[in-house]
C-alpha cells in the first residue's frame, strides 16, 4: 500500500509540474485556431490532434489539466472552511445553534448533490465570460460541498467538547474564543485535513460532470468536463482513441487521490 | 410503539419543515436570480406599451419573496404547479409526462445495483478468498474514478440500456457499505463458532447476520435513491431518456426557474421520503431484534 501511495503522490507532483508548465510546453495556447487544420488526427505538429475548431488538443489537455487541478483544491479549501465554520462552531456550541446547523445541513443533504449542483447553476447567469464561468463553477463547488464535511465536524466537535482535557481547561477559567482556538479547533485539523483531501476528487468529478452537461466552465477556457464533452459525438469506442485521453488522466488523477486518501483514513482523528 | 409513533410524527414534521423551507428557499433563488427582473417578452414589437405595462405589473407583484412563494403555494394546492417558461406548457403536464419513465428507470437501476452489489459482497464473505475481494474492489473502486456523466456517455457508445448506466453509478456506493458491513457481521466471534461446528451458510445469513445488518443496510437504500435521482439527470440527458432528470437539465440550460423550483420540490419530497421510510422500517427492526 504504500508503494501505491508513494506512485500517486509521484503521479500527482508530475501532474501539478505539467499543469503549471502548460505556458511552456504548449506556447501556442488553447484558444488558437489551425483553420487548415480541422479535427485533425495525432500528427507531429498537433500531437494529440485537433479539434473541430481547428484547436490543438495537447494545448486544450494541458491547460485544462491546470483548470481542474489548481481550483478542485482551492474549492476543496472553500468548503473545508465553510465546514469548519459551520460544522466545527456547531459541535462545539451545541444546544440550538447546533440543531439549527445541523436542518440546515439536512436541507442541503436532501438534494442529491449533482442535481443542486446543476439547480445552483442555473440560477446564474450562463453566458459569461469563460474566466467568470471557472470562478462560478468552482466556487459553486465550495460553497455547496460543506455539507458532509460540517456533519462529521459537528460530532468530532461535540465530541470534544466534552472531552477531559477541555473540561478541566474550562475548570481552570478558560472560556469562549480563547477555548476553542487553543484547545478544540488544534484538535479539529485531522479530521479538517481528512475532508479537505475527501473533496478534491469529489469536486473534480462533479466539474467534468458539469462540463459534460453544459454547465461547467464555457468556451473557449478549457477543463476536463468540457474537453470529455468531446465523446458524446464519438461513433466508436477505437475510432478515436486519443480522444479518450482527458478521461484517461482524470481516472489517474482521482485513484491517486483516493489512494492517499487510504493514507488519511489512517490518520488517528 | 410509543416512541415509534413519536419517530413517523418526526419524520412527517420534519419532512413538511424541509418542503416548506425548501420551497422558500428555492422561491428566495429564483426571485434574487439575475435576470428574474426582466422578461425578453417585452422586446416582442407585436406588443403595445399598455400590454408591456401590464407585463411589468404583474412582475412587480412577484418583488416581494413571501407573496411570490405564498401565491405558489395557493395555486400549488389546487393542482397549479405554473408555466413553463422554455417549454411553454403547463409543469403539472410537463412532470405527468415523464416521471412514469424515470420511476421505472430508477427501479431497474437501483433493483440491478443493489443485486449485483450483495451478490458480490455476499460471495466476497464467503469465499473469503484475497483475490477475489481484491478483484471486486478494484472494480467498484474503477467505477467510483468515473464520472457519472462519462458512464451515460459510454452506455451510448456501447448501446447499453440507461438503467444499467444508473446501476453501475449506484454500485460502487452499494457495494463498498456492504461489503464492509457484512465483512464485520462476518467476524463477529458468535458467527465464527457457528461456522466451526458446520452451521450451513444459509442458516447464518439469514438468522445472524441480516437481523444485525438490515437496519444499516435500509439506510444506504434510502441514500441510494438520492444517488439514483443524481444520476438520472446525467444518464437521462445524454441517453435522451424523456424522464425528470432530463427536464430538469433542459430547465436549467433554458435557466427556466419556475419548473426548476418545481421538480426541486418534487426531488426533495422524494429523497426525505425514502430516506425516512428507511429510518422508520429500520427502527422497527431494531425493536424486533431487541
Amino acid at each position: 500500500m504504500r508503494l501505491g501511495r508513494t506512485i500517486a503522490c509521484v503521479v500527482l507532483a508530475l501532474m501539478f509540474g505539467i499543469s503549471v508548465a502548460a505556458t511552456w510546453l504548449a506556447p501556442a495556447g488553447y484558444a488558437r485556431q489551425y483553420r487548415e487544420a480541422i479535427d485533425e488526427p495525432p500528427s507531429h505538429a498537433h500531437w494529440l490532434g485537433t479539434d473541430d475548431l481547428g484547436r490543438d488538443r495537447f494545448a486544450r489537455v494541458l491547460y485544462g489539466t491546470r483548470i481542474s487541478l489548481l481550483l478542485a483544491p482551492a474549492a476543496a479549501l472553500l468548503s473545508t472552511f465553510m465546514a469548519a465554520l459551520v460544522g466545527g462552531l456547531a459541535g462545539y456550541l451545541g444546544g440550538a445553534w447546533a440543531r439549527f446547523a445541523m436542518a440546515v445541513t439536512d436541507l442541503f443533504m436532501s438534494l442529491p448533490w449533482l442535481f443542486l449542483l446543476i439547480t445552483v447553476r442555473a440560477l446564474m447567469p450562463l453566458n459569461v465570460s469563460p474566466f467568470v464561468s471557472v470562478l462560478v463553477t468552482f466556487l459553486l463547488l465550495g460553497l455547496l460541498g460543506w455539507t458532509t464535511a460540517a456533519r462529521v465536524l459537528c460530532a468530532s466537535a461535540s465530541s470534544l467538547r466534552s472531552a477531559d482535557f477541555v473540561r478541566q481547561a474550562r475548570a481552570a477559567g478558560v472560556r469562549g474564543s480563547r477555548l476553542f482556538w487553543v484547545h478544540v479547533a488544534p484538535n479539529l485539523k485531522p479530521v479538517l485535513f481528512a475532508q479537505f483531501w475527501i473533496s478534491i476528487p469529489v469536486f473534480i468529478l462533479s466539474e467534468a460532470n458539469l462540463g459534460i452537461l453544459g454547465l461547467g466552465v464555457s468556451e473557449p477556457m478549457p477543463s476536463w468536463g468540457s474537453l470529455l464533452k468531446e465523446l458524446e459525438g464519438l461513433v466508436s469506442f477505437g475510432a478515436e482513441p486519443w480522444k479518450f485521453l482527458p478521461l484517461a488522466l482524470l481516472v489517474v488523477v482521482v485513484t491517486s487521490f483516493q489512494l492517499l486518501l487510504s493514507r488519511q483514513e489512517e490518520l488517528p482523528a | 410503539m410509543q416512541r415509534l409513533r413519536w419517530k413517523i410524527v418526526g419524520h412527517g414534521l420534519a419532512l413538511l419543515a424541509t418542503l416548506v423551507l425548501g420551497g422558500l428557499l428555492s422561491a428566495t433563488l429564483v426571485r434574487l436570480a439575475p435576470g428574474f427582473d426582466s422578461d425578453e417578452r417585452e422586446l416582442d414589437p407585436h406588443l403595445n406599451a399598455q400590454s408591456v405595462q401590464a407585463l411589468r405589473e404583474a412582475r412587480r407583484r412577484d418583488d416581494n419573496i413571501f407573496y411570490f412563494y405564498l401565491s405558489y403555494m395557493k395555486r400549488a394546492k389546487s393542482g397549479d404547479l405554473g408555466t413553463s417558461i422554455a417549454m411553454g406548457q403547463p409543469v403539472r403536464t410537463l412532470l405527468q409526462q415523464r416521471i412514469p419513465l424515470t420511476l421505472r428507470l430508477l427501479g431497474a437501476g437501483l433493483g440491478l445495483a443493489w443485486i449485483l452489489a450483495l451478490t458480490l459482497s455476499l460471495t466476497t464473505a464467503w469465499l473469503r478468498l484475497s483475490i477475489y475481494d481484491a478483484v471486486t474492489t478494484f472494480a467498484s473502486a474503477a467505477l467510483l474514478c468515473l464520472p457519472a456523466a462519462v458512464l451515460a456517455l459510454l452506455s451510448v457508445l456501447w448501446n447499453i440500456p440507461g438503467a444499467i448506466a444508473i446501476a453501475l453509478i449506484v454500485f460502487p456506493h452499494t457495494y463498498r457499505y456492504a461489503r464492509n458491513l457484512l465483512g464485520k457481521a462476518y467476524s463477529r466471534p458468535h458467527i465464527v463458532a457457528a461456522r466451526a461446528r458446520g452451521v450451513g451458510e444459509g442458516r447464518i445469513l439469514f438468522w445472524h447476520v441480516v437481523p444485525v445488518i438490515a437496519p444499516q443496510l435500509l439506510a444506504l437504500a434510502g441514500v441510494s435513491v438520492s444517488m439514483a435521482i443524481g444520476a438520472s439527470i446525467p444518464v437521462e440527458a445524454l441517453c435522451g431518456l424523456p424522464g425528470i432528470g432530463q427536464l430538469a437539465w433542459q430547465a436549467a440550460l433554458g435557466r427556466d426557474l419556475p419548473l426548476l423550483v418545481n421538480i426541486t420540490i418534487l426531488v426533495t419530497l422524494v429523497t426525505l421520503l425514502a430516506n425516512s421510510s428507511a429510518d422508520v422500517i429500520g427502527h422497527m427492526l431494531r425493536r424486533q431484534d431487541v
